[in-house]
């Protein structure tokens, strides 16, 4: 590792456990084989450790961080450990008085998933009635004082609604909007026909966004996140494998991603047996894609190595079946066809009507 | 609205930092670096010195008068620099200016 690699964010996906069925769901398709193994003390030691390296931004996640029943205990520690703590939240299950508990112990802000903006779609890709209990949560967020962050997953079924998602937020009076496009990996890549944009709903989506950016601007900080199906080059996953970002798994693993632990053939350890310091400088896993010693070519001589590190591991493994190709969302990729024939696919108007839920299963 | 036609900041403006945002110092740089959801800005000394007095109680005039006499430089440079950095901030919603 470089002294470049500095730690800024832990991601602490308390839970894989979700009320929600989220079709693109980001978690490991065998989310089951990772149940909750870290009690209240581990995680406080953790974010100690992560705060010892240098970490000021803690993301509660999951899953559902708030199926945690110390929550409001673990923020109280990010808080004595200076923190920027934001929880990332569907919103169930939740109170106003938990609400005001979690805020009170000293958490910094609230992001709420919005599925869609109408309520009979938000609930059916969300696989369960949850439209109108989010609305409420954002409203409790606001009255409390604390800032709100909406984030939606966008994909050809809702990309046309951008513009009623963006008057949704600035009714609700968000501090900001999040309007990702799916990322085609875990459950959304099960789902990827179901849910891949054509370039033209694209296009018109991102002049929608980009022209409420400029008029929200000091308002509503906006957010179009582009699926690097249609980037050409790809995204610099977690700004660099092992460089900013450390996730911790319900089960203990620290990771350098969400997926990392889906890519055969690397070792990564348990907080539970090895202090963060050590896994950060010593693990095998994270050390395995820092730098520029596996990239392949075409990323070995390109001048965008240093910029986008190669793309995404866990894209280039589950399209091509080797974690250490080159992305194949990159247009310079040998498997770049990949991308072009799924493409090509989502210019066809029929959408699939089976959707595969998110499930918690053996 | 572009960047050219934007109006001039009153120096009678109180600027606050934004209830999102959070001052601190990082232990690993020294530096001082405002965090926000998902991002941070690492602030060099004068940004850093800007923000500290962007608590709401102080005018823009006051600030620039501060500072002037702080880092002990041109009052029109000083002038400059504080105002071009909060007009960027105000853009990014990261403070906010109450008359």
């Amino acid at each position: 590792m470089t002294d470049d690699d500095r730690l800024y964010t832990l991601i602490a996906e308390l839970t894989y456990l979700c009320p929600l069925r989220c079709v693109y769901c980001s978690n490991p398709t065998d989310l089951a084989a990772h149940p909750d193994r870290l009690q209240t003390a581990d995680w406080l030691r953790v974010f100690k450790e992560a705060a010892e390296l240098g970490a000021l931004q803690l993301n509660l996640s999951g899953g559902e961080p708030l199926l945690r029943k110390d929550l409001e205990q673990l923020v109280e520690g990010a808080a004595a450990l200076d923190f920027y703590s934001n929880l990332i939240t569907s919103g169930l299950p939740l109170t106003r008085e938990r609400l005001l508990r979690l805020r009170d112990a000293g958490l910094s802000s609230v992001q709420v998933s919005l599925q869609d903006v109408l309520a009979a779609d938000s609930d059916r890709i969300a696989g369960r009635e949850s439209f109108a209990q989010k609305l409420e949560v954002m409203s409790w967020v606001k009255d409390l004082g604390l800032p709100l962050t909406l984030n939606i997953v966008l994909h050809r079924q809702n990309l046309s609604r951008v513009a009623d998602m963006i008057a949704l937020a600035e009714r609700m009076q968000v501090d900001r909007l999040e309007l990702a496009n799916t990322q085609y990996l875990a459950w959304a890549l099960t789902n990827r026909s179901a849910l891949l944009p054509s370039q033209a709903q694209l296009d018109d989506a991102r002049e929608v966004a980009r022209a409420a950016r400029e008029r929200l601007k000091g308002k509503i900080e906006l957010l179009f996140v582009l699926p690097d199906y249609y980037s050409d080059r790809p995204k610099a996953c977690m700004s660099g494998w092992g460089k900013r970002y450390l996730l911790v798994s319900p089960d203990g693993l620290a990771l350098p991603c969400h997926l990392a632990h889906t890519l055969p053939g690397l070792t990564f350890d348990n907080v539970q047996e090895h202090s963060l310091h050590e896994i950060w400088h010593e693990s095998p896993g994270f050390a395995v894609f820092r730098g520029e010693a596996w990239m392949p070519e075409p990323c070995q001589s390109c001048e965008r190595r240093t910029v986008d590190f190669g793309g995404c591991r866990c894209q280039a493994f589950h399209l091509t079946g080797d974690a250490a190709a080159t992305d194949p969302a990159c247009g310079l990729s040998p498997k770049h066809d990949l991308i072009r024939e799924a493409r090509a696919a989502a210019h066809g108007q029929l959408i699939p009507l089976t959707l595969r839920y998110r499930e918690f299963t053996r | 609205m572009s960047e050219s036609v934007r109006p001039a900041l009153s120096l009678e403006l109180k600027p606050k930092l934004a209830p999102k945002t959070k001052l601190r110092l990082d232990q690993k740089t020294g530096k001082y670096i405002l965090l926000y959801p998902e991002k941070g800005l690492l602030l060099n000394p004068t940004g850093a010195a800007i923000l500290k007095l962007c608590t709401g109680e102080q005018t823009l005039s006051s600030i620039i008068a501060t500072l002037t006499l702080e880092f002990q430089s041109d009052q029109a440079k000083v002038q400059a620099e504080v105002l071009a950095f909060v007009h960027t901030l105000l853009d990014r919603g990261l403070i906010q200016a109450e008359p």
